[in-house]
């Protein structure tokens, strides 16, 4: 999300007297004994860009498709504008859906495509032409109004599906993992596409992902989702950073996982922690918000990017362990380097390859460093 | 060499199974009817040479077509013919296509049974399975017994050798030829276009015209001509469940060849059928390379 100035940050979530566009009131959906959604709460604000994210079979799909209207919730209620939806049909909903196969008429140009749920609403003739023009343009299709959906590319399908959910205007857009059929590079060009439309247009979107890249790129928010329940709602940042949980860490990003207790130490500082996490190793020393009891299990989980890699013992660290370079995973503009400590943990540490490759530091079995800061970690709880 | 092989194969089948009779039957048309075993004539002689040849073709000529027009028992047998095809079709085309939509959105796992049933009577006699339509429907038929027994008729329904019996018979007869090219259709048919349209306004109803019927299209028209082209010449059906009324082209043929022993008419008759079913023939086939071209 672009914001337009730093004082008017986009953030409705965060506004008490923010009406939400869709309310999830203890929402559940089970399908005979399958339980899709389980007492599910969650606002979505108008003019958002919200991401559904989880593994398949979450329940994320189930969500978008009550939106729709295809499916019903067992329990529960789902508002739209202040109006509860249960009963509308889904041909009655101000809510268009962009399918995941695009679901295209294969016997339609690609203009009769974009014309159809405009067309379904008696419009005169000419108001429909402008509009389908216009959406042309806003999807750089006008070349392709004429062609028949087989006789164009995976991406240009792409855009007609956006174009044909946008053409009614709907108050909610939603996606279905709209991009997951294209190839990696056209799929980044496309999402910044996505987030710029979506800003034109001032639409909300809802969007199904279970890639994680995908959601944390054009959402506003996104919601991280495990069998049918929400784990944690909030921006990008603030789930790579704060994630809540161990499940939510290790599903954005990598992370290295480290059990241990937890000694607080307020003494040395406001929520500092140390963790007793081998035999015959110093503790570890990290920082909390959160409080912890002397001798609770904990997890500490450090991204590889905030690890530094060293030859020697850093003179300052709060936080140094020795170990041997066990694999060295080189991705161009970064590498990985797996170290194993002599505890047996394998820790994952990140450097940016600011040298030529022939001038690489380290090698597979050197001896290393690996240290971090008293606040690069976060604790979490079991 | 090979490639030449590969295409002779099929060549030389056509040439075996459809050119060779073709040529024969239109030879007879050509001829005239003689009291000669085969009973017409010219017959080719090669033991005259040249001389023998030339009497041949000199023999030949195209009388019995201009016979077929001095009668109007012919073309209005033509004529009825395609009449009854098409309506035959018609109706056809409404039994089979619910039973096809049927199908194709029932459970998975339902389908092969489905499929099975549909085809299953041809494992049976198809002259078996038409005599039994006349227990069916004559006078003392079952029909008839039920329709009393509940007492909708007070008197039987005269059905068995009208027209009626014929569409029965017919419609009855190639129902499974409209039911599979349109299921075929309908099966591959992705179920999210359906919800695409609702999703944009449509009502279930207008879904199902603007979307469902068009991209079945294909397997009706298919259907419909795997119907209409085998009804046009008929013979069976007619002959078994048909009445006197009943004007058929198939049952003439039949008359010409076996009652009057008129080869050459008979086979002049032929000839003009095939002429006039090679126009929906070449429809038919336009209908299925269309179709190839969509799905490649």
């Amino acid at each position: 999300m672009a914001q337009p100035s730093a004082q008017t940050v986009y953030a409705p979530w965060e506004d008490p007297d923010e009406t939400p566009l869709i309310r999830f009131r203890n929402v559940t959906k089970r399908f005979g004994d399958f339980t899709a959604i389980d007492d599910l709460s969650l606002d979505i604000y108008e003019r958002e860009f919200f991401a559904l994210l989880g593994p398949s079979g979450c329940g994320k799909t189930t969500m978008m498709r009550m939106l729709a209207g295809f499916e019903a919730p067992t329990e529960g209620s789902i508002m739209l504008a202040g109006q509860n939806i249960a009963p509308i049909p889904p041909n009655k909903r101000a809510v268009n859906m962009m399918f995941q196969s695009y679901a295209l008429f294969p016997h339609l140009s690609v203009w009769d495509n974009i014309a159809f749920g405009l067309r379904r609403e008696n419009q005169p003739k000419d108001k429909i032409a402008a509009r389908v023009e216009e959406m042309l343009r806003l999807t750089r299709l006008e070349k392709f109004a004429r062609r028949k959906p087989h006789q164009i590319s995976g991406g240009q399908r792409q855009r007609v599906a956006l174009a044909r959910s946008l053409a009614k205007a709907p108050k909610l857009l939603l996606l279905d993992e709209p991009l997951g059929a294209l190839d990696k590079k056209l799929r980044q060009d496309t999402q910044f596409e996505l987030m710029d439309i979506q800003e034109n247009t001032g639409t909300t979107f809802v969007i199904v992902t279970h890639d994680q890249e995908e959601a944390m790129t054009v959402a506003s928010r996104v919601a991280v989702m495990d069998e049918g329940r929400l784990i944690q709602v909030s921006t990008p940042d603030v789930l790579y950073e704060n994630p809540v949980s161990v499940y939510v860490a290790d599903f954005i990003g990598e992370v290295n996982i480290i059990e241990g207790r937890a000694t607080p130490m307020p003494d040395a500082g406001e929520g500092r922690v140390d963790i007793d996490w081998a035999e015959g190793q110093p503790r570890l020393k990290g920082t909390t918000a959160r409080a912890f009891d002397k001798g609770q299990n904990v997890h500490f989980a450090i991204r590889p990017e905030k690890i530094t890699i060293s030859a020697e013992r850093p003179e300052d660290a709060a936080n140094a362990v020795k170990g041997e370079v066990l694999d060295i995973a080189y991705l161009g503009n970064i590498s990985t380097y797996h170290v194993k400590l002599p505890t047996g943990h394998v820790i994952k540490a990140q450097t940016a390859n600011t040298r030529r490759i022939a001038r690489r530091s380290f090698t597979w079995e050197d001896e290393v460093w690996l240290s971090w800061t008293a606040t690069a970690g976060i604790l979490l709880e079991s | 060499m090979r490639r030449f092989a590969l295409i002779a194969v099929p060549y030389l089948w056509l040439l075996a199974l459809f050119l060779v009779p073709f040529v024969i039957v239109l030879k007879i048309s050509l001829s005239d009817i003689a009291i000669a075993i085969p009973p017409y004539t010219p017959t080719l002689d090669p033991s005259e040479g040249w001389a023998g040849l030339r009497d041949f073709f000199g023999g030949l000529d195209f009388e019995n077509y201009w016979f077929l027009t001095t009668d109007d028992l012919y073309w209005k047998a033509y004529l009825s013919s395609l009449r009854i095809a098409l309506i035959s079709t018609v109706i056809t085309l409404l039994v089979g296509y619910p039973i096809a939509y049927g199908m194709a959105r029932a459970a998975p796992e339902w389908r092969p049974t489905l499929l099975m049933l549909v085809i299953l009577p041809f494992w049976t006699s198809f002259l078996i399975r038409v005599y039994s339509w006349i227990g069916i429907l004559s006078n003392e038929g079952f029909l008839n017994q039920f329709l009393m027994w509940t007492g909708l008729i007070s008197d039987p329904l005269t059905i068995l050798n009208t027209n009626a019996a014929v569409y029965v018979g017919i419609v009855y007869t190639y129902l499974p030829f409209m039911i599979l090219p349109i299921y075929s259709n309908l099966e591959k048919m992705d179920d999210s276009l359906l919800e695409a349209a609702e999703d944009l306004g449509c009502s279930r109803i207008s879904a199902f015209w603007l979307v469902t019927v068009p991209l079945s299209k294909t397997g009706i028209i298919a259907g419909c001509f795997l119907v209409f082209i085998p009804a046009i010449g008929e013979f069976v059906i007619p002959s078994l469940l048909g009445g006197s009324e009943t004007l058929m082209i198939g049952k003439i043929l039949w008359e010409e060849f076996f009652n009057n022993r008129d080869w050459p008419v008979a086979s002049a008759v032929a000839i003009v059928l095939l002429l006039i079913l090679i126009v929906p023939i070449v429809l038919f086939q336009r209908n299925e390379q269309k179709q190839r071209e969509a799905e490649g």
